[in-house]
């Protein structure tokens, strides 16, 4: 195989790139490898090669750029900022960005669920739509968030929705009821 | 223990024994791992990098196998110190030229190293020799399980550990095996296996020597995929691939015997002859002689010469070895000499 960049020398160097969400290899020659880490060397390093090469979520962007924010609100990286550098700039990034993210690992890893290990103490926070507020929202309300959750492909969260429809759907809405189904309940 | 006492052994990953061990180099995995609520190394302030290498350090301070290791502060090393440690394939490159806030833990064997504020907070790498990712990942996933205890790692339930990259987001893990292949070279099979390889989502590398010298024989491969897939899954399949390689290059190697075995013969006698022989030698001459030699005594055509010499060597031969070595700054030139005279005195005895 020659070398893809001088079309010269055997390849001995094979690298996978991600250009435009696109993964394609690359074989370098020797004389080539090197001076490509070299020029990646001066601005990031070696081990960034992959991720400067990244041109994350260009299609996307353009289209509802107003549904996400566009600055992370921990550590101020924006999404532009990850599309020129290639890294994220915090753990909270990864909220911040979900909805650009969750596409590109996909297409990154080919999945998005983690099924490894899982820290020490670890325990899963809170998640928003289980506030009293989201309690008291009526079935078409959730239905909704239901839609928009899947749409975000956290498919945990949209399996907790259903359970939460499911129940309210089953149950009368009407307090006197339920008050007097309590009533009974205690009497028996 | 200090940094020079490294100088007096060599790692126990490149000894030349456990399985495969004359077809695999080392087996290596490294974790990705952040804080929580800390900016990634490249985005955070100098005094967030502090605060992070502080809490690494008191960490490791509390980590069983850790105690007692060697921490280096990047910054108080110079460039010959750094480059050695490169070397060693103890730390990347990238630690070493921008060094401003990052350390670097080392255990005595040279089995465990820890990057602190690389690409990501912690780069906690584990390596064996040969062919032995079981042993490997044991090492690896005790040291993690208890910093896990220690320090507030960056998750998320379903995409896990959340790295800088998201190349690295999920496990965070990299398996890789480092492997010889002559005769699949040799015998210009190599690139229709490596393609096989680059199919499979695997990345392939060459072994860098000098500087960022490729040699062909030496090749370096790791999984791409560290999401959707439990860490012994990934570890799995990237033996699968390893196993399937190692049987090529037996072939490989016996059908370059039964065919060709006069020539094979004297390409490593001819390299042996050199080694022994020569006073100039260059990096990139000596790692393709080394490459011969090994493949000789792989084959039990070189019998004087024991295969954890051999993989000494290769450390030993590079600049800035050389030049500690040496106790100075040593010119390209200078260095060819050096180097000629080192594997002279270890051939010779
Ligand atoms: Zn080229
Ligand atoms: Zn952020």
């Amino acid at each position: 195989m020659l070398c893809n960049l001088c079309n010269k020398n055997q390849a001995t160097v094979h690298l996978t790139e991600i250009v435009d969400e696109q993964m394609s290899e690359l074989h370098l020659c020797d004389d080539c490898a090197r001076k490509k880490s070299m020029e990646m060397e001066q601005q990031f390093g070696l081990s960034d090669l992959l991720a400067g090469l990244v041109d994350y979520g260009k299609q996307i962007s353009g289209t509802d750029k107003g549904a996400v924010p566009a600055q992370c609100g921990f550590c101020n990286l924006t999404y532009e900022d990850f599309r020129k550098i290639g890294r994220l700039g915090c753990s909270e990034c990864y909220t911040s960005f979900s909805k650009y993210l969750g596409p590109l690992l996909k297409r990154i890893h080919g999945a998005i669920q983690h099924l490894g290990k899982t820290p020490a103490h670890y325990v899963e926070p809170v998640p928003v739509k289980m506030t009293k507020a989201t309690k008291q929202m009526d079935a078409a309300e959730l239905k909704e968030r239901l839609q928009a959750v899947i749409e975000r492909e956290e498919f945990e969260e949209a399996a907790k929705l259903r359970d939460m429809i499911k129940e309210l759907e089953a149950k009368p809405r009407d307090p006197e009821k339920k008050k007097k189904g309590t009533a009974k309940k205690d009497e028996a | 223990m200090k940094l020079n006492d490294l100088l007096n052994h060599v790692g126990g990953w490149i000894k030349g024994s456990g399985p495969n061990s004359d077809i695999v180099i080392s087996s290596r995995i490294r974790l990705a791992r952040n804080l929580a609520r800390v900016p990634f190394p490249h985005w955070a302030k100098k005094e967030e990098l502090e605060e992070v290498s502080r809490l690494a350090k008191s960490a490791f301070e509390q980590t069983e196998p850790l105690q007692g290791n060697l921490f280096l502060i990047l910054e108080e090393l110079d460039s010959i110190d750094k480059q050695f440690l490169v070397e060693r394939h103890l730390m990347s490159n990238e630690h070493a030229i921008r060094s401003s806030q990052k350390a670097l833990l080392v255990n005595e064997d040279e089995n465990v190293a820890i990057m602190v504020n690389e690409e990501d907070h912690l780069r906690i790498q584990a390596m064996e020799s040969g062919f032995d990712l079981d042993a490997t990942w044991n090492a690896v996933n005790a040291i993690d399980n208890r910093l896990s205890e220690l320090l507030p790692y960056a998750f998320k339930k379903d995409w896990g550990y959340l790295t800088a990259c998201p190349t690295n987001t999920g496990t965070g893990m990299r398996g890789s095996v480092m492997l010889h292949l002559p005769a699949l070279v040799m015998s210009r099979q190599i690139n229709r296996v490596l393609e096989a390889i680059a199919k499979l989502s695997f990345t392939t590398r060459g072994l860098y020597g000098e500087g960022t010298q490729a040699s062909g024989n030496f090749f370096q491969i790791s999984n791409q995929v560290s999401l959707g897939q439990k860490e012994e899954e990934i570890l799995g399949n990237i033996k699968g691939v390893i196993r399937q390689i190692i049987e090529q290059e037996q072939k490989a190697r016996e059908a370059l015997l039964a065919e060709h075995r006069e020539m094979l013969e004297d390409r490593i006698w001819r390299s042996y002859g050199t080694l022994k022989n020569a006073h100039i030698i260059t990096s990139n001459e000596t790692v393709e002689l080394l490459s011969m030699l090994r493949v000789g005594n792989d084959l039990g055509i070189v019998k004087d010469v024991e295969r954890g010499l051999i993989n000494e060597l290769f450390i030993l031969t590079q600049p800035a070895h050389l030049q500690k070595l040496e106790n100075k700054k040593l010119s390209s030139n200078e260095r060819d000499v050096k180097r000629a005279q080192i594997i002279r005195d270890k051939l010779l005895h």
